[in-house]
């Protein structure tokens, strides 16, 4: 008697970038079996992180995540990315987890699996699973490290000869050197300068004043692959801040254009940009803190009510996308883009700005696919006190805001870095 | 014509030429889709790619293109009117890879670590060249990896029972069909196409039969017995299905195939494949006898006029001695046959003639199928590989090398290549997942 192959488990593609996306299927089971497909992937950090969902296979005996609903589980409906946007860490792991990945030249390594049935599937063992490879950079991205001028980052390069467009790659008030976005970007044809700016340790973050960016610029433009006149910035919620401040407040830097997810314009009362991360929370200690998690939007919404010092942003000559969503609750960031909008307005400039919101996205819009973190640990700066934070965001609106998003940011940059019309700039 | 700049700025764009090929990581037998844009509409193209070897040897092929009047070219639908191909052929940029001029003769590629990707850098240039790519900037390029190995494929070296050997098993818990893999008389331990079956879900045993540690050590062959022992360690892996094993051999190792097939009381095969092979061989011997063979027939070689060896009459004519050919009228197990009419090495072709009418003597003919593919040679491959139409070949345990003829003209043999893979994995995966257990619903449609 022969024995009975198992199912077959396979995920096309096997290797891709973060951004792309991949189709599982399941085959051999049995006609209208209940199984459930789960993702697994452990983080540089050794957590894990899950999702699955709950399917029935056809009367072929085949489940194709793509084409099926999900009946439950950590998504449900047709979702064929489900698996990773819906990732969570797995029960019994440490609380307020982020995923962010830190080594650029090794991929994700996601193990996909199916078990029988829709209860404890954690029990048992898979009936297949396959392995798939999710990376940030394409072959022949070069990653370079820049420690010069005293100016701290990594710079990642398409391939080919060149010249490129670039970008200034800033990421918001957790600090550090986060490369993964910048890599990501060079992967598709854009060289980027991920800036360290907000050390970790005790030191202040560098000013939009002091001759740290503008040396930072300086550096992109003297690359023998980059094309000088065509360098943008891309920036994320402080990384905002510093963009507006950089293209409003610096002649010198004229960047061709900017992309600022979760927008912050406010600076502090000194007029400050560098100060502002400390200072505002300070000035509203009771507002928003609920129990231990901190909710700053509405900290953000009296700032905004208030006649406070902000971005002179009808300075900015360059086209501007704005990408927010309503769920925000680290900052009010979708009333600030209205207002942003309402000075470019007053200064004519209106037709410079196009705006998104994304109904129920939170403050961290990052590429496509990642997991939503809806409350992270996070360090203040100045204090350094340690406290979980809330960004907000429904994990199904917030996927599909950074889905959407990214194909937007890409689209903008390439109508306005590149500069030709590309069919797909739909804006 | 002007000559076009690298950086035009026409009406303030960066009218950059743009390159992607998609994906830029697969297998080794995934096609990719190239496609170039932003390119002065009707202007003549040249689409290259660049190789270096793992023994350090550089290939290239290139393509001559005209972009159409949206300033694209899209090599999966656009022909290629010059180059190393011709016609629409989206993977014209790997199957038609040659050795750089200047390059030793006789080079085959063949990788060797298949833990690594093979790494291709795809260019766009302006016109249409065929040589003298280093002094020249291209416009835009490329990187691509090719893999033998997916993702969590897991490669395990076998030496156990005095075997040589590589299991490659796919990711997951299994149990998974298994296959015994042979290749031919240079012998060696070849990887990469156990490799990529392993890839597709089959537990695949890379066997070196010829020049194994036993052998290298003693200076004796092994005997049929080590091909027994071989199966037998595949078939009690407590991640393989011990009762769903194939067999696959090229060129030599087709011999052993067949013999194990027919022989063989130990080897219960689902199914085998021998690609550019023969029944030819003493029956009651082993790679000993096998190499006598040979030796004895040492003058019906032939040259070619370049003085290649061209060795396809070594075993002819097909003997009608019964014990002189496996006979393959007692099969029990679906063969599939593929064979290079072109093959300059060995008869395939009158074997598998020869083969036919055995089976259909004896009855069992619905067992076999025979792929015959018309200008292609001895080297059969996985798709999407070089195709080597002569190379220096050094048979195992022999001291000289010489150019040995392997046949086959490069388009048609490409397309061959292509062809018979798919072919051959369909025939396995039916074979191996399919049959008559009724759990097993349906064929496999990965």
């Amino acid at each position: 008697m022969s024995q009975a192959v198992p199912p077959v488990l396979s995920v096309q593609p096997s290797r891709a970038l973060v951004d792309e996306k991949f189709s599982v299927q399941v085959e051999n089971l049995p006609p209208g079996c209940p199984v459930t497909v789960r993702s697994l992937y452990q983080s540089e950090d050794k957590d894990f992180w899950e999702a699955y969902g709950h399917y029935v296979s056809d009367h072929r005996g085949t489940v194709s995540v793509s084409e099926d609903v999900s009946l439950g589980g950590t998504y449900t409906g047709k979702e064929q990315m489900g698996l990773i946007w819906s990732m969570r860490p797995a029960p019994g792991s440490r609380e307020g987890l982020r995923l962010r990945k830190r080594d650029m030249c090794t991929p994700m390594l996601v193990t996909i699996s199916v078990y029988r049935g829709h209860e404890d599937f954690r029990d048992q063992t898979a009936l297949a699973s396959a392995l798939v490879e999710r990376w940030h950079m394409a072959p022949g991205v070069q990653r370079i490290e820049v420690r010069e001028r005293g100016v701290q980052g990594t710079l990642f390069v398409p391939p080919g000869p060149g010249p490129f467009p670039a970008l200034l790659d800033l990421w918001g008030g957790g600090g550090g050197l986060q490369e993964y976005r910048a890599a990501l970007l060079a992967s598709r044809g854009f060289a980027a300068l991920a800036l360290e700016y907000l050390k970790a340790d005790d030191s202040k973050p560098n000013s939009p004043g002091d001759k740290y960016f503008e040396t930072a610029f300086e550096i992109i433009r003297a690359h023998p692959q980059v094309a000088p006149d065509r360098v943008g910035i891309i920036g994320l919620c402080f990384g905002t801040l510093v963009a507006l401040s950089l293209a409003a407040e610096y002649p010198m830097i004229k960047p061709r254009c900017i992309v600022c997810l979760s927008n912050v314009h406010h600076k502090s009362r000194k007029n400050t940009v560098t100060e502002f991360p400390e200072e505002v929370p300070e000035r509203f200690k009771t507002v928003g803190a609920m129990e231990n998690v901190l909710v700053w939007r509405d900290m953000g919404l009296a700032v905004l009510k208030m006649q406070h010092p902000k971005i002179p942003v009808g300075n900015i000559d360059c086209p501007m996308l704005l990408i927010n969503g309503t769920d925000d609750q680290n900052w009010p960031t979708v009333e600030v883009a209205s207002d942003i909008i309402k000075m470019m307005r007053e200064a004519g400039k209106e037709s410079l700005v196009t705006r998104v919101d994304y109904p129920g996205a939170g403050h961290l819009i990052e590429p496509p696919f990642s997991p939503l973190f809806r409350a992270t640990n996070f360090m203040l700066s100045g204090t350094r006190k340690k406290v979980m934070m809330l960004w907000g965001g429904k994990t199904k609106p917030h996927a599909d805001a950074q889905e959407d998003s990214w194909r937007r940011i890409l689209s903008f940059l390439q109508l306005h870095l590149y500069g030709d019309p590309s069919p797909k700039a739909k804006l | 014509m002007c000559p076009f700049v690298q950086q035009v700025r026409m009406d303030n764009s960066l009218q950059r030429v743009k390159l992607s090929v998609h994906p830029s990581r697969a297998l080794v037998d995934e096609e990719f889709v190239i496609l170039v844009q932003n390119v002065p509409p009707g202007s003549p193209m040249t689409l290259h790619a660049l190789h270096c070897s793992e023994d350090g040897h550089r290939w290239e092929a290139c393509g001559h293109y005209i972009a159409d009047s949206s300033g694209s070219i899209n090599a999966a639908d656009d022909c290629s009117v010059g180059g190393s191909y011709l016609g629409v052929e989206p993977m014209g940029l790997l199957w038609s890879l040659k050795p750089v001029p200047g390059s030793k003769p006789g080079l085959r590629m063949r990788k060797k670590d298949v833990q690594t990707p093979m790494v291709v850098a795809i260019s766009v240039f302006n016109g249409h060249h065929s040589e003298a790519f280093v002094d020249q900037v291209s416009l835009a390029s490329w990187v691509v990896e090719r893999w033998y190995m997916a993702p969590g494929v897991r490669r395990i070296p076998v030496t156990e029972q005095q075997l040589t050997g590589t299991l490659f098993l796919p990711p997951g818990p299994g149990p998974f069909p298994g296959l015994l893999d042979l290749w031919g008389g240079g012998g060696q331990l070849v990887e990469y196409r156990s490799a990529l079956l392993a890839s597709h879900g089959i537990a695949s045993l890379a066997l070196d039969y010829l020049t194994n540690e036993f052998t290298t050590q003693t200076g004796k062959m092994v005997d049929n017995q080590y091909f027994e022992t071989a199966y037998r360690v595949l078939q009690q892996h407590p991640q393989v299905l011990g009762s769903r094993i194939a067999m696959l051999g090229l060129s030599l190792g087709s011999v052993f195939t067949l013999k194990m097939a027919v022989y063989s009381p130990v080897v219960k095969l689902r199914c085998a494949v021998c690609i550019s092979g023969s029944h030819i061989q003493p029956v009651s011997g082993g790679p000993q006898e096998m190499m006598d063979l040979f030796t004895r027939n040492i003058e019906k070689i032939n040259f070619s006029e370049q003085n290649e060896v061209i060795w396809r009459s070594l075993l002819l004519p097909v003997p009608s001695d019964p014990s002189m050919k496996a006979d393959v009228g007692r099969l029990r197990c679906p063969l599939l046959l593929v064979v290079g009419e072109d093959d300059q090495n060995w008869c395939t072709q009158e074997s598998a003639a020869d083969m036919e009418q055995m089976m259909a003597r004896a009855g069992n003919d619905h067992l076999l199928t025979i792929l015959s593919y018309p200008e292609t040679g001895h080297l059969i491959e996985p798709p999407y590989t070089p195709h080597t139409p002569s190379s220096m070949y050094r048979g195992a345990g022999v001291d000289q090398k010489m150019m040995v003829l392997w046949g086959g003209k490069t388009p048609e043999h490409s397309a061959a290549q292509e062809d018979s893979w798919r072919k051959i994995l369909t025939f396995l995966k039916k074979n191996l997942y399919g049959g008559s257990d009724p759990q097993a619903i349906h064929r496999s449609h990965l």
